[in-house]
């Protein structure tokens, strides 16, 4: 199979208050990164279940990148905090799971660093590339 | 809660934005593409969905179609989410049952050269809002009414405006100053520019308004210490610092009959313990029990605890009046206010960090606040303008604009203080008018004179026979015996090296955020941008709002700004916090959690994770179950996140319609 050829699946669950208005500034900046990550929008890192990274895995996501606030400007106090105690404890499953932990991510992008999403989503894209198919994947076929 | 299952039938429109869109992503591709997905009962595309023919496209394709969400593709939620909320509305559905999918500001924008990838990117980005739109449910804000009082914190010329503004609108407001008077940094200059104002003449008149209006309640020597709440309801509690002295309200509260402090300066005369005055820059004493200057509001002296002896000598001064309290301590009052105003204003960069200019090495370089205070008739030398070494009259002036500003070295700030050009430019005239014969030396990298009449004064300061030198200054030294100063820089326009010779160096230093902008900005819930300024909703269309509603911001602390500009700020935030006050009601987004009773297990792990405690665990039907107070509950979902056995609902991004989302991008919108 031509690597050059296959694109990786990731999705990124991102907070509104910081990473999704950072990524919104990298596109006012018109600052250009290779476009395979898919975002999904929640209020707060903190509503992120585990079980939704998961299931992205167990769908045949590639990666998964969860991005929010710095620490101390969570915009609901520390919801970042919970979540990262939670990724944590999750790449340590995916670990065991035979999954590499590298395809889970976290994040913290601020709502005035586009330039630093466009960072993150060379360097996750990158990983991934590296990485090549998820396990799961070849499960499957 | 749906009351009955309909199949879903969902719109989808695609955005051209003019070319910002079409120019990158093939718009007709992707409507041709969301027509073939499930569920999806029309799709259309239109130039400028956000325009009036596109909203009223949604809303007719509501009404033919029967629709049962809309799903617009197009720019940022964070923009147009509310427009288009408003068009679904229109079209006679829940506005809630709409839902953006973003092809411009996380896609065309950002992926210019690969026309297919991103065309790629919007099909999907279209099938996961599709899946979320198609689990959409109505959902109704909850109105809160909203307290009829706001909050300034800051009363420099910027705080001083807005709550003028707030309380001639009939809004009780109060005014929160750290310092011991308001006034803040317009105090402390000599004269404006460009029209030549006493800076003085035209502040104190409103300091002395806001000392005295009905509807301000002014704290200074406060800070605020904690802030619970939401809009319209903030609870702020105000740390009162021990001021060591009572007002005469105070006094009388306390039935001292005609006590309490009535600025006579006898405690001042008498105190033994001499420190530099702040407010003067340290270039003139004051005591330890001090007022700044004679125009302070309210006129009430202040003892500094730090550097007090506790002799007693003020206290006996002080006799009858009994205003000075020596054991006195902080004293802590929780007000309730519907909106808030932050005007935390500014400070100078140390700019001694720029080493080559030779401040605090050279007694000759001062900074432009510093010169200031040395011309300002009411400073320390009554507005002789004299050199710090040796206290003659200087007969050669350098002045260094972009003193730490415009500076990509890492050591100084990347943008531009805005002010520092112009009032360089009215010291250089201010030299000239009362130096009969001096000469000003004016460093520039470019004179930004962009405001109304500033190009004319720019042209008038020319005429009048400042030097301008084109180029920034590399280094001063000092002659250690005369201690003047020798300016080297490059001439750009001449493309040559200079060296002159001056008496003193005056540097226009950058300003950055006041030291606790960013303690406040936590308490209040704001972001800031990299610089570290405030940062504003959006920079053309809400500059003087924040991602937190209810939170407004006037003046420097949301970036660089003259006093017009930030007089006009202020007026601006006034008037949009005064908004939700007169509208005594506002609705909050109905993103609450909610409690699926029948899978809760009443373990309480989610009461722990809510930082709003909006969770309890009550009884109910001879079972614990989790409860949620709705009004407390601001929509984070963290509790959602965290429950081990799925039983909360966190409307508007519930477990199913995310899972829905990730299943659509992965699995192409099948189960």
């Amino acid at each position: 199979m031509a690597e050059e050829e296959w694109q990786p699946k990731i999705i990124a669950i991102i907070c509104n208050w910081c990473s999704y208005a950072g990524a919104d500034l990298a596109g006012s900046a018109r600052t250009q990164y290779p476009p395979d990550v898919r975002a999904i929008r929640v209020m707060c890192t903190g509503r992120v279940d585990p079980l939704f990274i998961m299931k992205a895995f167990a769908d045949g996501a590639d990666g998964v990148l969860v991005s929010g606030c710095h620490f101390g400007d969570c915009h609901y106090i520390a919801g970042n905090y919970k979540c990262a105690k939670r990724m944590f404890l999750l790449k340590s499953v995916l670990k065991d799971l035979g999954i590499d932990d590298h395809r889970l991510r976290m994040t913290f992008v601020s709502a005035s660093e586009g330039a630093k999403w466009a960072m993150v989503m060379e360097d996750v894209v990158k990983t991934i590339k590296e990485l090549g198919p998820s396990p799961i994947n070849q499960l499957k076929q | 809660m749906a009351e009955e299952i309909k199949q879903p039938r969902i719109g989808v429109f695609v955005c051209h934005c003019g070319t910002n869109i079409a120019g990158t992503i093939d718009v007709e591709a992707v409507k041709d593409y969301a027509a073939t997905l499930p569920n999806v009962a029309v799709a259309d595309h239109y130039q400028y969905m956000c325009s009036t023919p596109g909203q009223q496209m949604i809303q007719d394709a509501i009404k033919e179609h029967d629709l049962t969400g809309v799903v617009v593709a197009a720019c940022t939620p964070r923009l147009h989410e509310p427009t288009f909320r408003t068009a679904t509305k229109e079209g006679g559905l829940n506005p809630f049952r709409f839902e953006m999918a973003n092809i411009r500001d996380q896609n065309s924008w950002v992926h210019m050269h690969d026309a297919e990838g991103a065309t790629e990117k919007a099909k999907d980005a279209v099938r996961i809002a599709v899946a979320k739109a198609s689990l959409l449910e109505d959902l109704y804000p909850k109105s809160v009414p909203v307290e009829h009082a706001a909050m300034v914190v800051g009363a420099g010329v910027g705080g001083i405006q807005a709550a003028l503004d707030l309380a001639n609108a009939g809004i009780k407001t109060y005014l929160i100053e750290k310092s011991p008077t308001v006034g803040g940094r317009m105090s402390q200059l000599d004269k404006t520019f460009p029209t030549l104002d006493c800076s003085q003449c035209i502040l104190t008149p409103k300091m002395v308004d806001v000392g005295r209006h009905p509807n301000i309640e002014l704290h200074t020597y406060t800070e605020v210490e904690a802030v619970d709440g939401y809009i319209g309801n903030f609870e702020i509690t105000l740390r009162k610092k021990a001021r060591g002295v009572m007002s005469q309200d105070e006094a009388t509260a306390k039935g001292i009959v005609g006590g309490g402090c009535n600025g006579c300066g006898d405690c001042e005369a008498v105190c033994p313990v001499i420190k530099p005055n702040p407010f003067e820059l340290g270039m003139a004493p004051r005591k330890a029990i001090y007022i700044y200057h004679p125009q302070v509001v309210p006129l009430v002296y202040t003892v500094d605890f730090d550097s007090c002896v506790k002799c007693g000598l003020c206290v006996e001064a002080c006799g009858d009046k009994k205003a000075i309290d020596l054991e006195m301590e902080d004293t802590f009052e929780t007000v309730k206010v519907g909106s808030v105003i932050l005007a935390t204003g500014y400070e100078i960069f140390p700019v001694e960090k720029k080493r080559e200019w030779g401040y605090k090495q050279f007694d000759n370089v001062i900074t432009s606040l510093e010169f200031e205070r040395l011309i300002c008739a009411s400073g320390p030398t009554g507005g002789h303008l004299v050199r710090p070494s040796d206290g003659e009259t200087p007969m050669k002036v350098a002045f260094l604009l972009c003193a730490g500003s415009r500076d990509n070295t890492g050591v100084g700030k990347p943008y531009c203080s805005r002010f520092c050009c112009m009032y360089s430019l009215k010291h250089a005239h201010q030299v000239m008018e009362k130096i009969p014969g001096c000469q000003p030396y004016i460093f520039y990298m470019d004179i930004r004179s962009f405001g109304k009449m500033y190009e004319e004064f720019y042209y008038r300061i020319q005429n009048e026979g400042a030097k301008f030198i084109r180029g920034r200054v590399a280094n001063i030294l000092e002659d250690p015996k005369t201690k003047n100063l020798h300016v080297y820089a490059e001439d750009t326009l001449l493309g040559r090296p200079v060296d002159i010779e001056v008496d003193m160096a005056v540097l226009a230093a950058a300003i950055q955020p006041a030291a606790d902008t960013d303690h406040v900005r936590h308490l209040f819930g704001v972001s800031c941008s990299q610089d570290g300024w405030l940062l504003e909703a959006h920079p053309k269309l809400n500059p003087c709002g924040t991602t937190t509603a209810g939170i407004f911001l006037a003046g420097v602390c949301q970036g660089p700004k003259d006093i017009p500009d930030t007089v006009a700020q202020a007026e601006g935030a006034a008037s949009a916090a005064s908004i939700p006050i007169h509208m005594g009601k506002v609705d909050l987004e109905p993103y609450f959690a909610q409690c699926i009773e029948e899978k809760c297990a009443g373990c309480g792990m989610c009461v722990n994770q809510c930082p709003y405690s909006a969770l309890d665990l009550i009884e109910k039907d001879g079972r614990t179950v989790m409860h949620v107070t709705e009004a407390k509950c601001k929509g984070c979902g963290t509790c959602g996140g965290f429950c081990p056995g799925g039983a909360i609902y966190m409307q508007h991004f519930t477990t199913p319609q995310i899972v829905a989302q990730i299943d659509a991008f992965l699995l192409g919108g099948e189960e």
